[in-house]
């Protein structure tokens, strides 16, 4: 489903990916783990199209498709679907209106026609209840006086609501509180199925109990530097990142 | 003669069209207002039009406007208006009596206003001074005397525009609906309207001013509105200025208040190639609330001038202002705010706020506030900031699927939406939001 290439990027003059590699297929999920500063939101950013990363180099695809050659929006419309470390504020637009636009928009990119106001209530509700938002919070503003939770679990909301294809979870689990951790690793599992693909961003093993991953990266200074499988997981929980840096430094000094 | 070689003085030109227009009056001539008008001429012979040099012109220059010669309206041909086109003009669904001004002159054939609440009048300026003199007499002091060249040009030719009067009591349960048609097809014509609004004691309306071109050439409009309020009148006004590209608009108004009452007006605007508005309240007793809002969207070389004065002389009394721009182009948009708080006025709540975005590097925006406090226990706020769009929140909604173009558009909505949510009228409400729409659909939206 995802394939990165070698994968090189920078941000205001500054590297920041230095040749990753990457490759989901359907049906799996997995884990990215790394220091503050790694690359991990980078590497979000520069996958969904944001156009304040450069990329330098090497290449990703999207179900064959040139990704970095997309428009952020195409990218969405393809479906792939990024939650934000920290989801943006926009007074003026209601959750209601910005998702009615979004799936018409999406819906309209693949000839299909605009949900009709009742099927869109209707989905809202059952996406709604499943993730314990209520409808005052439906018909506010984006994200505006959201708690830092609440934006958390409205990410994952707009994420059942476009069901995308491969979702990015970036720090998704950062600020929530253990119920809504729950709730909302909950609706990730029932989100996925045999045909899409996640990839969360993580510093904590915890949220890798609720949401089980088939791989676990290791992201540190803009490459992966290790693979694994959630065993992996534990192992950074209890000895940090050093041994893998100093572990992986080694076969490069020989 | 031809304009462009000789160089006219243009008090002189439209003094000069006074014999002319006297003459057309007939019997009117012997009414009460005609004194005005005379009066108006000679402060107009004398009143040199503002340059850059006065103080509250001095980020707008008229002389693109100057140097064209306008033929009052009741001098120039009649503009054809079929009831067809003001059907498609006005604003669809939502129940108001209308009234067409056309070249600022009341046309009865197309307004449609039904049985009004008894005393409620709404009717031509020309007739009222002819037919029931004594109704606007009563309030002429309060009215606003011509200061600047352009209100005495507006006093001078002031033939025709409209009286709205609300007895004590009454409440014009319909939106008054005024769409004012300017232009001409063979000539510049200099739209003139007077326009009387007078709310008692204990009454309440809405009125939606549409303003808009016909014909192929440019014109001016200089409309005088003057409003007053009785003790606990509420009155809503809402303008659209959408006038021709090409065109020119100057607005006066004035709005003196009673105890308790609520004045509301709305500048919503969009068209012209200047467009200037002054907007003064006296606020003349306590607990009097004045709210203004603006909204204006400038693309081009579109040069847009709001002026307020809230003059705060009484206590317990409060003022809202917010005006928003939204510049593309080489567009201007110019907000100046005084605020006025008399050394009687304690207790005084005001607020005001000048929000811009610019939309591209050659946009430019003049923010003037003026503040002058000389009472002790006030609450006074004002607040100016100049922006871009912001960038995060375009990637956000683009990263939803959403286009380019849509994503900046939706911003630039949610961007006016707090005036556009402040309009009561909900058919209103969704008009806007569609021109705002369409206007910013003819706002490049470059990447
Ligand atoms: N807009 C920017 N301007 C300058 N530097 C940036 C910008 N965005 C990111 N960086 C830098 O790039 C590096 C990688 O940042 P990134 O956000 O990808 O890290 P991360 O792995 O997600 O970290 P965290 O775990 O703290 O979220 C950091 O050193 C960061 O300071
Ligand atoms: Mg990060």
């Amino acid at each position: 489903m995802i394939k990165i290439n070698n994968l090189q990027a920078r941000v205001e003059e500054k590297e920041i990916l230095k040749g990753l590699n990457l490759e989901i297929n359907p049906g799996e999920v997995h884990a990215i783990m790394g220091p503050n500063g790694s690359g991990k939101s980078t590497l979000a950013n520069v996958l969904a199209g944001n156009e304040g990363y450069e990329v330098t180099g090497g290449e990703a695809f999207f179900e064959g498709k040139d990704l970095l050659d997309m428009a952020p929006e195409d990218r969405a419309r393809e479906g792939l679907f990024l939650a934000f470390q920290y989801p943006i504020e926009i007074p003026g637009i209601t959750n209601a209106t910005f998702l009615k636009t979004a799936i018409n928009e999406i819906r309209k990119y693949h000839g299909k026609e605009e949900m009709s106001p009742k099927d869109f209530m209707a989905l809202i509700r059952e996406k709604a209840q499943l993730i314990g938002l209520n409808d005052t919070m439906i018909s506010r503003f984006v994200n505006v006086g959201f708690s830092g939770g609440e934006k958390k679990r409205n990410e994952i909301f707009q994420m059942l609501m476009l069901n995308p294809k491969f979702a990015l979870l970036d720090e998704t689990d950062s600020g929530l509180d253990i119920d809504a951790l729950k709730i909302v690793a909950e609706g990730v599992n029932k989100f996925r199925n045999k045909d899409n693909a996640v990839l969360v961003v993580t510093h904590y093993q915890r949220l890798l109990n609720y949401i089980v991953p088939d791989f676990v990266h290791v992201l540190s200074n803009g490459r992966i530097i290790k693979s694994g499988t959630k065993e992996l997981a534990y192992e950074l929980e209890e000895k940090g990142y050093d041994w893998i840096k100093d572990e992986n430094l080694q076969p490069e000094s020989v | 003669m031809s304009n462009n070689i000789k160089k006219f003085d243009a008090n002189e030109l439209y003094a000069s069209k006074f014999d002319l227009f006297e003459g057309k009056l007939n019997g009117e001539s012997k009414s009460f207002f005609h004194q005005y008008r005379k009066d108006a001429l000679n402060l107009l012979k004398a009143t040199p039009f503002p340059t850059l040099k006065h103080e509250e012109w001095k980020y707008t220059s008229v002389k693109p406007i100057l140097k064209k010669d306008f033929i009052p309206a009741s001098l120039a041909e009649k503009l054809e208006v079929t009831s067809e086109e003001v059907d498609s003009l006005k604003y669809k669904d939502y129940e108001s009596n209308l009234v067409v001004l056309v070249n600022g002159i009341f046309d009865k054939d197309l307004s449609k206003i039904d049985e009004l609440p008894s005393g409620i009048l709404i009717d031509s300026l020309k007739n009222v001074i002819v037919n029931k003199p004594e109704l606007v007499e009563r309030f002429k002091d309060k009215f606003q005397k011509a200061v600047t060249a352009f209100d005495a040009l507006n006093t001078t030719f002031a033939s025709d525009g409209l009286v709205v009067f609300i007895p004590k009591g009454k409440v014009m349960e319909k939106t008054l609906h005024i769409l004012s048609i300017s232009g001409s097809e063979n000539e510049t014509v200099l739209s003139n309207p007077r326009n009387i609004f007078i709310a008692e004691e204990n009454t309440e309306g809405k009125i939606v001013h549409q303003y808009v071109g016909k014909g192929s050439n440019y014109y001016l409009t200089n409309v005088v509105n003057d409003f007053y309020l009785g003790q606990n009148a509420i009155l809503d006004y809402y303008k659209i200025q959408d006038e021709k590209d090409e065109s020119y608009h100057i607005d006066k108004t004035d709005a003196y208040q009673n105890k308790n009452s609520v004045f509301s007006h709305f500048s919503f605007s969009f068209g012209g190639e200047i467009a200037r508005t002054d907007l003064s309240t006296i606020l003349d007793d306590e607990f009097i609330t004045t709210n203004y809002y603006g909204l204006y969207l400038a693309k081009d070389k579109q040069h847009v001038d709001h002026h307020t004065f809230v003059d705060h002389a009484k206590p317990n009394c409060e003022s809202n202002e917010l005006y928003k721009g939204i510049l593309d182009g080489e567009s201007r948009g110019v907000f100046s705010g005084k605020i006025m708080v008399r050394q009687d006025a304690q207790k005084t709540n005001a607020y005001q706020s000048n929000k811009s975005i610019l939309l591209s590097d050659n946009a430019v925006v003049d923010t003037k506030p003026q503040l002058e406090i000389f009472a002790d226990d006030v609450k006074c706020s004002h607040g100016a900031t100049i922006g871009r769009l912001d960038e995060t929140a375009y990637f956000y909604i683009r990263s939803r699927g959403v286009p380019a173009d849509l994503a900046k558009s939706m911003l630039i909505r949610a961007f006016a939406n707090d005036v556009v949510e402040g309009v009561k009228i909900e058919h209103l409400k969704e008009q806007l939001n569609h021109m705002i729409f369409e206007h910013l659909n003819q706002i490049e939206i470059e990447d």
